[in-house]
């Protein structure tokens, strides 16, 4: 006999979410994981912003021999063209950044206009938004991407497009799919029966409702995008005069860094790759899991409920 | 002692026509099939919700529509609100007929008619402040003044709701407010449209015992001080008794019998008003009843039974109640005047 | 045949407080009884039958003892309530009705626990399925159905029968009709009071609904704030209630025949993660006095097996009519309640 057990204690009013940003501050305060998520995206923000000032050498100057071991003047040593690969890891780091973000702003705006389009009017509009949605989904992200970029010619502008393109798609499920149940609620009704318009409903009530979800998506897609950047740059996709934390790992295998023993060349982009797209998945994950109150099912925790002895409290337990 | 309308009904002109007057209403919804149904081609059916429904309320009455769930009660409110269209009948709102009005023609008329849903813990926006809730419809319509003036407006709504000292609830957020505070908060944004009709299906249905009452009384006054009238739904035959004037009780999509509230309770005609009220318990243990439950469940509306469509539940039916669907009107043992009986041997 | 002596749960809340949920609960249940647990929603009767079914979350602590024939089945905490969850004590949960599995059919779901529970083979369990179908009064035939085709008051039915798979002796049942039509609750409410009687089954009843518990229970307590602030025989607590919010509980529920005034309790309940001190109702109670402020009531007999906690009862009785006295003066004084109707506002 399966029975969800509710927790009378968050039955008691106030476990509700109160604004965006409360909602925030209570996910970053609940779980360690959106905590730890969120302070990896930071510092590597912070780095970006600051590369003028923190890049210890420049990124197109020779500053050392070529493919030079990491020493204590170059952390992470040099790449084939004797430049500083910290340097080049600190100031490529702005470049994919600004790629991740703005794509996935595009692909935010795009999924979320189709999945609140689509999931509110339903009919028509849904049938059409949705097939076109399955159609990205079931196309290859990287085929396609490689074959916009070529066919487009590698620039910065054109890749932010080609991900923002390419990553809406999922969103716009979910979305969709949230965006039709909200529909429901009564408080929706109740809105339409005082006479408010679409417009209205759309952008005062369902908006604000859907808002934390396409929050943890775009911290999703962000990582994405990133990852997808990094591909396309390794595929020579992407304009070869930018540092991307893509092109580094590009240059250091055409300049062969592997058969010449130079690992600081590859690892160090790779980790820092690896470190903000955790990061990413971490607090999308853990924005995404706040969501959903039922993955927090109780009765089947290994916990139990404990024995209090009465002896001893006295007064007080009354 | 309150001054109570009367109900004029045939003798003497009345001064106006009713605020709303309901005539032969029907809905229907199309019936879900399964897909082999649908490969198949059978036909679609219909469910139908109301069918040939009427009534009619005045300004400064309360009319409730009882009955089990599914008996149509919300699907005929729902249409009078023109959420989903009529297929037969007509709708007349303070004498005119609303029942193929566009949307947009309807927008002006919103504001006269309110409704008050049964849920308030899920009929408020969440991330509203009482504030904003009861301000919103008056933006919706463009109405209200400037900011100030709906600022004022929104206290002397939620006051009037009881809400007080309202400063105090009127930036909370819904989750900090009871049950029996959230559903006032409604009617107060119900209010500031100054509606000449309310609608309220179940409104205290969800709330705790203690509350229900105040709210009750709440809607009780309002219809008693402004020239409102109030169509309440609720399956709560003793809530119905206390506060409504009159009673219509809905069985399959029909009003069953109608007439004042105290009649259909203390002089019940039809067999079914008859059974549902031996079934409501009483809260004196020693007053046991002999409560006559009837079989099974309300059928299913998408096959109505022919003749009077309570026969086969009745215990009372006859065989001349399988050819004949009776219509409403005066009982053999008619006490007060409009209280009409849809059964053969009433 | 089961004891509860000073319960106590207490739930660690999220931002480290703590909620004192149940307070010292007392109470006797025989063999065949039927027993109502009544109170306004948070006043903590539900987490009383969780806690007796070792049901809780994590964040739940216990104290007290829960003896079944003399055994403290609490003493061991969750290994020790175990072996009697399902055998001796049963549960139907609030809304059990709709946590049927949707693809599964129904005497499947109610043999599975059977077998689970190692009671019979597959073939057995069928058997007693199918038993337990007929004692709740559903067709062996439409056990081979699935839940959605099957009604509110059908599915009802097949949550009871699967809590009483492992023939408990205690049903502990949580707003078994709640969300149901008053005919089916009707339909429902016989066939527990059958069960009790045929079977022997002790029935706990948890609900809201005064009039539901006045019609089924012998017996009943009324929660209020975690504690029972008044219990005995059903008759006395209505004809000679001695605690104040007993009284206002039944003055907040409307009577079908009834002509007297419908009024709510003012206030709410007081936020149970705080110490109370004095009274936990004093500050919604109409009769309160100076003792009620500082010193916390205690559940004494007001006369054998009547119990009340409340300190009105320990002033002489003629003290006590002056007082009662006075409180109708004044709240005659005040405005007549809506709701109150007289002869002529009919």
């Amino acid at each position: 006999m399966s029975n969800v057990v509710l927790d009378p204690g968050l039955a008691i009013e106030g476990a509700a979410v109160r604004s965006r940003a409360g909602f925030l501050r209570h996910v970053l305060l609940e779980r360690k994981a959106a905590t730890a998520g969120l302070g990896i995206i930071a510092f590597f923000v912070a780095l970006a912003i600051a590369s003028p000032l923190v890049a210890p050498y420049s990124t197109t100057a020779q500053t050392c021999a070529v493919f030079a071991a990491p020493s204590a003047r170059h952390w992470f040593g040099c790449d084939d063209g004797g430049i500083d690969v910290l340097s080049e890891i600190i100031w490529g780091g702005r470049i994919s950044l600004i790629i991740g973000f703005a794509a996935t702003m595009i692909s935010m705006v795009i999924g979320g206009g189709v999945g609140i389009l689509s999931g509110y009017f339903g009919g028509w509009v849904d049938i059409t938004l949705m097939r076109i949605t399955d159609y990205l989904l079931v196309i290859p992200d990287l085929a396609f991407a490689m074959v916009i970029a070529d066919v487009w010619g590698p620039s910065l502008l054109h890749v932010i497009f080609v991900i923002g393109i390419l990553e809406w798609a999922a969103t716009g499920r979910i979305i969709r799919a949230q965006v039709k149940s909200v529909k429901e609620r009564v408080y929706i009704k109740r809105a339409r029966s005082i006479g408010a318009g679409n417009g209205r409903i759309i952008f005062r009530h369902i908006l604000p409702q859907v808002g934390p979800l396409l929050m943890a998506n775009t911290v999703l897609t962000i990582a994405v995008a990133i990852y997808l950047e990094t591909a396309l740059a390794f595929l020579g996709l992407e304009d070869p005069t930018t540092t991307t934390w893509g092109t580094i790992l590009e240059h250091a295998f055409e300049r062969a860094a592997v058969s010449a023993g130079a690992w600081w060349a590859i690892v160090p982009d790779g980790i820092v790759i690896t470190a903000l797209i955790m990061g990413c998945f971490l607090l999308g994950q853990a924005i995404e899991d706040a969501l959903n109150p039922r993955l927090k099912v109780a009765h089947l925790s290994i916990r139990r409920w404990s024995l209090r002895p009465l002896a001893g409290r006295g007064s007080d337990a009354i | 002692m309150k001054a109570r309308p009367e109900i004029a009904r045939g003798d003497g002109e009345p001064a106006e026509p009713p605020l709303l007057d309901v005539e032969g209403l029907r809905t229907r919804y199309p019936v879900r099939r399964p897909l082999a149904e649908r490969i198949a081609r059978r036909p679609r059916r219909w469910v139908q919700a109301v069918d040939g429904v009427s009534f009619s309320l005045r300004r400064g009455e309360m009319l409730a529509l009882v009955g089990e769930s599914g008996c149509g009660k919300t699907s005929a409110a729902q249409t009078i609100l023109r959420m989903v269209d009529a297929t037969g009948g007509t709708i007349r709102f303070e004498g005119r007929d609303i029942t193929r009005s566009s949307q947009r023609r309807l927008r002006p008329l919103r504001r006269r008619i309110q409704m008050i849903y049964q849920d308030p813990y899920e009929s408020l926006d969440p991330r509203f402040r009482v504030r904003h809730t009861v301000e919103e419809p008056m933006l919706v319509h463009g109405i209200g003044g400037s900011k100030r003036r709906r600022q004022e407006q929104i206290l002397q709504a939620l006051e009037r709701a009881e809400l007080s000292p309202a400063e105090l609830f009127a930036d909370r957020y819904p989750h900090e407010l009871s049950g029996g505070q959230r559903q006032r908060v409604a009617i107060a944004a119900s209010l500031v449209l100054d509606p000449v009709l309310l609608l309220a299906d179940e409104p205290v249905s969800m709330l705790d015992v203690s509350v229900r009452a105040g709210v009750l009384s709440l809607l009780d006054n309002l219809r008693r001080d402004r020239t409102m009238g109030i169509l309440m739904i609720t399956h709560d035959l003793s809530t119905a008794a206390h506060f409504a004037d009159r009673i219509a009780v809905m069985y399959l999509g029909r009003i069953v019998e109608q007439g004042p509230a105290r009649e259909v309770v203390r002089n019940p005609q039809h067999p079914y008003t008859k059974a549902l009220l031996s079934v409501v318990p009483n809260r004196d243990p020693l007053a046991r009843s002999a409560p006559q439950i009837l079989k099974g469940e309300t059928p299913n509306p998408v096959e109505v039974p022919s003749g009077c469509r309570f026969r086969p539940r009745c215990p009372i039916a006859e065989e001349r109640c399988r050819a004949i669907d009776p219509e409403l009107r005066a009982p053999a043992a008619r006490r007060a005047e409009g209280h009409d009986v849809a059964c053969l041997l009433a | 045949m089961l004891e509860i002596r000073d319960l106590h749960v207490w739930f660690r809340l999220p931002d480290g407080g703590e909620l004192h949920a149940v307070r010292g609960v007392s109470l006797d249940l025989a063999q065949g009884e039927r027993f109502g647990l009544v109170g306004e929603s948070g006043c903590g009767k539900t987490t009383t039958i969780l806690a007796l079914m070792g049901l809780l979350p994590p964040t739940a602590a216990v104290a007290g003892e829960v003896r079944i024939n003399g055994q403290d089945i609490l003493a061991g905490g969750e290994d020790s309530v175990r072996p009697h969850r399902w055998t001796d004590l049963a549960m139907v949960f609030q809304g059990a009705m709709n946590a049927l599995n949707p693809v599964r059919k129904v005497v499947s779901q109610i043999a599975e626990p059977i077998e689970l529970h190692g009671l019979g083979s597959a073939a057995a369990a069928r058997k007693r399925a199918d038993e337990l179908l007929d004692m709740v009064g559903i067709p062996v035939a439409a056990g081979q159905r699935y839940p959605h085709e099957f009604s509110g008051g059908m599915r009802q039915r097949a949550a009871i029968a699967m809590a009483l798979a492992c023939r408990p002796k205690i049903l502990l049942a949580d707003e078994p009709t709640t969300a149901l039509d008053v005919m089916v609750q009707a339909q429902i409410l016989n066939l527990l009071v059958g069960l009790s009687q045929d079977f022997g089954l002790a029935l706990v009843l948890v609900t809201h609904d005064l009039p539901v518990v006045a019609q089924v229970c012998e017996r009943a307590a009324v929660m209020y704030a975690g504690e029972i602030v008044e219990t005995g025989p059903m008759a006395s607590l209505y004809h000679a209630t001695s605690h104040p919010y007993t009284r206002l509980l039944f003055g907040a529920t409307p009577d079908l025949y009834g002509d007297e005034a419908v009024t709510s309790i003012p206030g709410a309940p007081p936020r149970l993660d705080r110490p109370i001190t004095g009274c936990p109702f004093r500050p919604r109670c109409d009769s309160a006095f100076d003792r009620c402020a500082s010193e916390a009531p205690a559940l004494r007999d007001v006369t054998s097996g009547h119990a009340a906690a409340c300190h009105r009862n320990d002033l002489p009785a003629a003290e006590r009519a002056a007082r009662d006295a006075a409180r109708s003066a004044r709240s005659a004084a005040v405005e007549p309640a809506a709701g109150a109707r007289t002869e002529a506002d009919w």
